[in-house]
């Protein structure tokens, strides 16, 4: 069972894109995603997804990385391809399944959908694939700063993202030990229908939350021996900082992208 | 000096107190290893060093701050480390530097410092090397190792050790005790160990053992081994080759009682 494990998860090759500062990675990201959902017909989208493809190229990470993210999404994207171009007894038509049938129209619908969805997620999982953990919640940190004026509490945040982050292959581990513990007790995972499936998990979730609280409790209970106290007064060790080239390629690459969105 | 005196405490759910009147002192330096069956109140004596617990009644100090006054609970975090059993439990950051850094980074040092005292740490453990590497893919010996360094990149003077190599395989076991061993001897810690193994009782400088929350010895830690009733109350097992040692002794040759490994029994018979 690997379920948690691998999506998206860093891979530390060496390329410009992994220099890049992660707050202006995040800057990018939403650059692109705010592109993706001006843009009104597929010259701007090809466009975009010509970028990405580029971005891809460039960070030296394995297609397989990234195809792994997809695999994820892959029933969305078959789901509003069909949505959309599905339509039921239409005047004219490109191919016909009894009374359902594929229009042209509904088909091109379709597909600007789909892709859309492909480049977001392709861009998005890139910001993962090529920024460390630590480097992603101190970059989300620096970008949400300003919302601590709101008394939003960011730091605490950060530190329970990267808590997150950290107990991911944990979790998952602790599952894997659990289920085969079952397993060894005669409980069966892979037979019969989804809803069987998923109810034979039920016996799995319990221990695992049991175990999650105690361990909630424990690390609670260490930090603090360790004097933590909240983020006020807390230094990093490593300080990450925008640098002019970080500003000047989330400026510029931005605009760049937000223009394909808004012209095409 | 870390000091106990009269110590009692109890869980506000429980009935009976887990610990009641305990008094000892430990000096940098020393080696004083906590031994008891399992509910004798040692996880308790050692919440209550850094004040994670506060006494009911008597007092605990710290180099004479007392951990009862909550404006010094985090001076006395710093001074005293702690390691707890599960490394898991304990490790908070994303990568192994990471953290080690957590503790400075709490105490709010600059940057350049942290990266001094995380080095310095890992070293001491023997971790250097393995700075980016994820925690999960570290050996649960490793991990353990980690979590001392944790503790000393705050910059203690007394640690706390609570079973701290359960958890671990015989190798992992003797590469923690000689860790921990050197962090007394070597680098001038004040040691507490609670601990199961009776191997770890023979390389203390002094032992304690509780029954029932009340200290029913301290002293030197040949005579704990040497009173087989009260290890088996403790729950210590001496293994093999303490069992050996005692066959020997009644034969008349000279085994000590802290000779509870293969080697030290043969050094012991062929000087
Ligand atoms: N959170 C708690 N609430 C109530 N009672 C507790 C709590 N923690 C421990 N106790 C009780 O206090 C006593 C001492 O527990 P403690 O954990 O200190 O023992 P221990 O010597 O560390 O045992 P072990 O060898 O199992 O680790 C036990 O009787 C235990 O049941
Ligand atoms: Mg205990």
């Amino acid at each position: 069972m690997k379920p948690i494990s691998g999506m998206g998860q860093y891979v530390p090759t060496d390329s410009p894109l992994h220099h890049l500062d992660a707050a202006a990675k995040i800057g990018l990201a939403a650059a692109l995603t705010t592109a993706l959902f001006m843009a009104s017909g597929f010259a701007g989208l090809g466009v975009l997804a010509a970028a990405v493809a580029w971005a891809v190229a460039s960070s030296r990470v394995p297609l397989r990385a990234v195809a792994r993210g997809l695999g994820a999404v892959s029933f969305v994207v078959v789901f509003t391809l069909l949505a959309n171009s599905l339509r039921w007894e239409p005047a004219v038509a490109l191919l016909r399944i009894g009374p359902l049938a594929v229009d042209a129209a509904g088909l091109r619908t379709g597909a600007f959908f789909a892709v859309r969805i492909l480049v977001l997620v392709v861009g998005t999982t890139l910001l993962t694939l090529t920024t460390s953990p630590v480097r992603l919640s101190g970059g989300l940190e620096r970008v949400m700063r300003p919302l601590s004026w709101l008394r939003v509490p960011v730091g605490d945040l950060a530190m329970t993202l990267t808590i997150a982050l950290r107990f991911i292959p944990t979790t998952a581990e602790e599952a894997e030990r659990i289920v085969m513990a079952q397993q060894a007790r005669g409980a069966v995972f892979d037979k019969g229908g989804p809803i069987r499936r998923a109810r034979a998990y039920a016996p799995v979730l319990v221990p695992l939350f049991f175990q999650l609280f105690r361990r909630a409790d424990a690390l609670a209970t260490a930090m603090e021996a360790r004097c933590y106290r909240g983020t006020e007064g807390r230094t990093r060790m490593r300080e990450e900082r925008m640098r002019g080239v970080d500003w000047l390629v989330m400026l510029g690459l931005g605009a760049a992208l937000v223009a394909v969105g808004w012209f095409l | 000096m870390l000091e106990f005196a009269e110590v009692s405490f109890a869980y506000p759910t429980a009935t009976a107190p887990a610990l009641d009147g305990v008094s000892f002192s430990l000096e940098p330096g020393q080696l004083l290893v906590v031994v008891g069956a399992n509910g004798s109140g040692k996880s308790t004596l050692a919440r209550l060093c850094d004040g994670l617990l506060t006494p009911g009644g008597g007092r605990v100090l710290v180099d004479g701050l007392d951990t009862a006054d909550v404006s010094l609970v985090w001076d006395i975090r710093v001074k005293v480390g702690m390691v707890f059993q599960d490394p898991d439990d304990q490790i908070v950051g994303t990568t192994v530097d990471d953290d080690c850094a957590f503790g400075p980074e709490n105490l709010g040092l600059p940057p350049e410092e942290i990266v001094a005292r995380v080095a310095e740490a890992l070293t001491s453990v023997g971790m250097d090397g393995l700075e980016r590497r994820e925690p999960h893919l570290l050996s649960e010996g490793q991990k353990q190792r980690l979590a001392i360094a944790g503790a000393l990149a705050m910059g203690p003077r007394y640690l706390v050790f609570d079973e701290p190599s359960a958890m671990l395989d015989p190798a992992g076991r003797r590469s923690a005790i000689a860790i921990i061993e050197r962090l007394a001897h070597e680098q001038g810690h004040g040691v507490l160990l609670v601990s199961h193994d009776a191997a770890d009782v023979a390389r203390a400088d002094r032992a304690l053992a509780l029954s029932g929350g009340c200290v029913v010895f301290e002293g030197a830690p040949e005579d704990l081994l040497a009173d087989a009733a009260l290890l088996r109350a403790c729950g210590l097992a001496t293994g093999s080759m303490g069992v050996l040692g005692e066959r020997l002794r009644a034969l008349g040759l000279a085994v000590p009682v802290g000779a509870l490994e293969a080697e030290s029994v043969v050094d012991a018979l062929w000087p």
